[in-house]
């Protein structure tokens, strides 16, 4: 208190006041902003034009794309500073920045704001050390869109393959004669699994080493439900280390039910499909010594692998068991198909469960698949002509062809 | 029930994550079942390490064949386990990162796992020559053909491609083994491994579609009706 | 020293192979175990005797290298160490590069990993390279290390939008609200340039897919040799450059050195580790023709 008993009451009152008027004006100087610098002293550069402000389409109102002209002291990249944008709410007048541009760039998308409320836009240019700001925008509100619809060409794709599996799904059920061709590693798997029981030693099954959320994983699986129904009516051993855990616990149901639909629940045993580790070398040490000491006579390998595709295959190779494997991983098909003694191709290994289930109505989605891949085979012969015949003889049409087939296939966002 | 369960959260969720791309008001959930997984998968994490243990450790009190690798699987396990839990010799106590430098994890880390990692990884040097010795025989036209891109792309990948076609003009630079060997990787195999990835993407819309319609439930050990 | 050890290598490796090749002309198969040794052989050969050979950057590489480059000063850089220990001697040198480089350039560096195994990595890199090659670099300042989150593209889906629903605090547990670098940091399109080194899942291809392309964000990439053709049909449109295994690392290497004298000191391992692939590389190709050369003998014969 700066007052006390001595000072008399109006002295006291006006020193209260101008102690008080002192501290707001100190607190408001603190919680202002400090001004945006401006130009100092010094030829001015032209500030940036047409400095306009979009709603970013089709997301979640989530993002607002701000556009400008080029600033007639920018030459190009290098010439003049960075462009900054700066943005406030429509209310206020307190600019506050969001981002640089790239260099070269003369648009931002600003991924700061809320769906629903409105701002403005002012993108000041850095030359030489000071800064020249543009007029603000008029006010924009970031809203949600119902429908993405620059990916419209995504869906209608989408929706026409999806149309021919389910086509030819239900123009199976209804009696449809299907050819599928013969795929020698599918044709393998009996006389593999005869091997083994002839030979009295277990069968190696590896899923791959990537978790139940990737569809390879889940080909392996499926393709594990026919194995070990077989596995079960010869009475052999099956011997299954996985490297995540709910792949066991899938694994072991798939193998269960096997057992139980063979007649032969008592011959299952949870110890088949046993855990090992997540960490990929560490996996395949244990499943490289698995093999060494037991020496299993079929080694299965369905599913998505690595880099430890060919010391799997190696090592396989060395104590003279059967492989079959199977992966879409394109790096690693070469090693399997140089080490293994038959290979799975990236979609024989999907299609490997309908095929063996003989089933029209899964037969079925493989004519889907393979209408799928005649429309693509189609188009890329018609993308190749145009493109070839545009660049070659600049034709129009051929080039015009090529241009929406290039946006056609362009997934934008 | 056990079956129409799971074949009906596959329904559901499968069409969800579908149409969440397309439609920006349900793209959060897309994202939220993304989490679900990760969520599931991390308490999955017990029960593989309960299994490990309990396969293990009955191997090593029944002194079956082989007990000595299980004893130290359960070792390394469970040493690893309490260097990470209790962060032993971190510096900052159990409050601080568990990797920090000077912890027992570290060292375990850098001094046992690393090692042990990177001699598996290079295993495949041997492994790439005996295959290769093995693999690349001339039985045919088209397997002399890839024995050629072999050498061609084995000699681009070191420094001797360049000595070796150095003095090629520029007029015939495609002739230089390390440009012939770019062009081989980026026009043929390109081509090649474009057409596998057609035939994969394919595949997996038609595994996806059977999946999410429940044809094909082979996975959850029932025969498909 | 160089020459004398590589003539030394080349005999050695020389006359074993030309007595295997006269064994070979007798009808006799090599044994793998001689084919590892010859291996081993050509991989020590070079480490031992320090042979090195010069680069030069192809395209694909010097895109990488040109784009942080034009780079100004404080722009800000996301670099994912998406690989294990087992990946760490093809790949490290990558990420080591693009460490110096972006420090030597000025530029915030985001570090992140969606590998568990990556995280130690990171702070090795951090300790090795920026504590003690840029002194003057602060955490929170000029890096941040936000290390691991499981759920490797999920991680992507959430953070391309919004990065405080993954990561609340740095790897030290510190709030990233209180980082300077963090100021303004909404989510990955923030930054101005994602690099991604891995050779697995989740890789480049995942930064790529789920991250740059719908983002719009200059995405590069560095990866083992073998991933590196999957990851060509993305270059140069969703991915503006790549380091293909070791030789890509080399080659960047040269480029810093060139352009950096601060760092013509600092470790090349890249450029050491081109001398083992060059011989091993050789003695492939010696087994191949000596193998042919079996398979025709005993084809002529039956």
């Amino acid at each position: 208190m700066i007052c006390d008993s001595k000072l008399p009451v109006p002295l006291c009152l006006i020193s209260q006041l101008l102690l008080i008027l002192t501290m707001s004006s100190v607190m408001a100087v603190a919680q202002t902003p400090p001004a945006i610098p401006d130009s100092v002293t010094g030829p001015r550069p032209a500030p940036p034009t047409e400095v306009s402000a979009r709603d970013f389409k089709y997301d979640r109102g989530e993002a607002i794309v701000v556009y400008w002209r080029a600033s007639a002291d920018d030459h190009g990249i290098g010439s003049v500073g960075p462009y900054e944008i700066f943005r406030a709410l429509e209310e206020s007048n307190d600019f506050a920045p969001v981002g640089v541009a790239a260099p070269g760039e003369y648009s931002f998308k600003d991924q700061g704001v809320d769906r629903g409320k409105s701002y403005r836009y002012k993108v000041a240019l850095n030359y030489d050390g000071r800064a020249v700001f543009s007029e603000a925008t008029a006010p924009v509100i970031p809203e949600m869109d119902i429908v993405n619809w620059n990916l419209l060409n995504l869906f209608v794709i989408g929706f026409l393959i999806a149309g021919a599996v389910i086509y030819f799904i239900s123009h199976a059920k209804r009696g449809g004669k299907l050819f599928i061709r013969k795929i020698a590693g599918l044709e393998a798997i009996d006389e593999a699994i005869g091997r083994a029981t002839e030979m009295g030693r277990p069968i190696l099954f590896v899923p791959g080493i990537l978790d139940m959320d990737d569809v390879q994983t889940l080909a392996g699986i499926t393709l594990l439900g026919r194995v070990a129904k077989m596995v079960a009516d010869y009475d052999i051993r099956i011997n299954m280390p996985v490297s995540r855990s709910l792949v066991m616990t899938t694994a072991r149901e798939t193998i269960k039910e096997a057992y139980i639909g063979a007649g032969r629940p008592d011959a299952y045993n949870d110890d088949m499909v046993n855990y090992i580790t997540d960490e990929q070398f560490g996996y395949v040490a244990a499943v490289d010594g698995i093999m060494v000491r037991q020496k299993p006579a079929t080694c299965f390998y369905l599913g998505a692998f690595y880099a430890e595709s060919l010391i799997l295959a190696e090592t396989g190779n060395s104590i003279g068991a059967i492989q079959i494997a199977g992966t879409a991983q394109p790096a690693q098909l070469p090693f399997f198909v140089a080490a293994c003694d038959y290979t799975l191709i990236g979609e024989e290994l999907f299609a490997a469960s309908a095929y063996l289930s003989n089933e029209p109505k899964q037969l079925g989605s493989l004519k889907g698949q393979d209408m799928g891949k005649l429309v693509a085979m189609l188009l890329i012969i018609i993308g190749t002509i145009s493109v070839t015949i545009s660049h070659a003889w600049g034709n129009q049409f051929f080039m015009k062809l090529s241009e929406y087939m290039v946006k056609l296939f362009t997934v934008q966002n | 029930m056990k079956r129409q369960v799971p074949l009906i959260i596959t329904f559901v969720v499968g069409t969800i994550l579908v149409v969440s791309v397309f439609f920006p008001p349900v793209e959060r959930m897309g994202e939220d079942f993304s989490l679900f997984f990760d969520i599931i998968a991390v308490f999955a994490f017990f029960l593989g390490g309960g299994n490990l243990v309990r396969i293990h450790g009955n191997r090593l009190y029944k002194q079956q064949k082989d007990w000595g690798f299980s004893l130290v699987t359960l070792l390394g396990f469970f040493l690893m386990l309490a260097a990470g839990l209790f962060k032993i010799g971190n510096p900052n106590g159990i409050t601080g990162d568990v990797t920090a430098t000077g912890s027992l994890f570290q060292t375990l880390y850098y001094r046992i796992f690393f090692p042990l990692s990177s001699t598996m990884y290079a295993l495949l040097a041997f492994y790439v020559a005996s295959a290769s010795y093995r693999a690349f025989r001339a039985k045919n036209r088209e397997a002399t053909i890839l024995l050629i891109s072999a050498f061609v792309i084995l000699l681009g990948r070191t420094p001797l491609g360049t000595y070796a076609t150095g003095w090629i003009p520029e007029s015939f630079s495609l002739l230089q083994i390390p440009n012939l060997a770019i062009w081989i990787m980026s026009s043929p195999n390109l081509a090649g491994q474009r057409a596998i990835m057609i035939g994969i993407a394919l595949g997996v819309i038609s595994m996806s579609l059977r999946l999410i319609l429940g044809v094909e439930r082979t996975y959850l050990g029932v025969d498909n009706e | 020293m160089n020459n004398l050890g590589l003539m030394i290598s080349l005999l050695i490796i020389g006359v074993g192979l030309f007595w295997i090749l006269i064994r070979s002309i007798q009808g006799r198969e090599v044994e793998r175990r001689i084919i590892f040794i010859f291996i081993g052989l050509a991989v020590a050969a070079p480490i031992l005797f320090k042979i090195s050979f010069s680069e030069k950057a192809t395209p694909i590489v010097k895109a990488v290298y040109d784009q942080i480059e034009k780079l100004p000063a404080n722009s800000k850089i996301l670099i994912s160490y998406d690989y294990d220990p087992s990946m760490a001697p093809e790949v490290g040198p990558m990420t080591d590069a693009f460490v110096r480089h972006a420090m030597a350039k000025g530029l915030r560096v985001y570090i992140m990993t969606l590998w568990a195994t990556g995280q130690p990595l990171i702070v090795t890199a951090i300790d090795e390279i920026i504590k003690k090659e840029f002194p003057e670099k602060k955490n929170g300042v000029d890096y941040v290390n936000l290390g691991y989150k499981a759920g490797g593209s999920g991680v992507l889906n959430v953070i391309i939008t919004d990065i405080r629903k993954m990561y609340l605090t740095d790897v030290n547990g510190v709030n990233i609200d209180s980082m300077e670098i963090m100021h303004g940091i909404r989510s990955l399109r923030d930054m101005n340039l994602l690099v991604s080194v891995g050779g697995g899942l989740p890789g480049v291809k995942e930064w790529i897919l789920f991250a740059g392309d719908p983002g719009h964000i200059p995405t590069a990439g560095g990866c083992a040799a073998v991933t590196a053709p999957l990851l060509y049909p993305y270059y140069p449109n969703q991915l503006l450059g790549l380091l293909g295994g070791i030789k890509g690392a080399a080659e960047y290497e040269s480029e810093l050195k060139k352009e950096y004298p601060r760092l013509a000191n600092a470790p090349q391992p890249g450029i050491k580790m081109m001398g083992p692939q060059t011989l091993a590389h050789l003695v492939i190709m010696a087994f191949v023709v000596i193998g042919n050369i079996t398979y025709f003998i005993r084809k002529k014969r039956s």
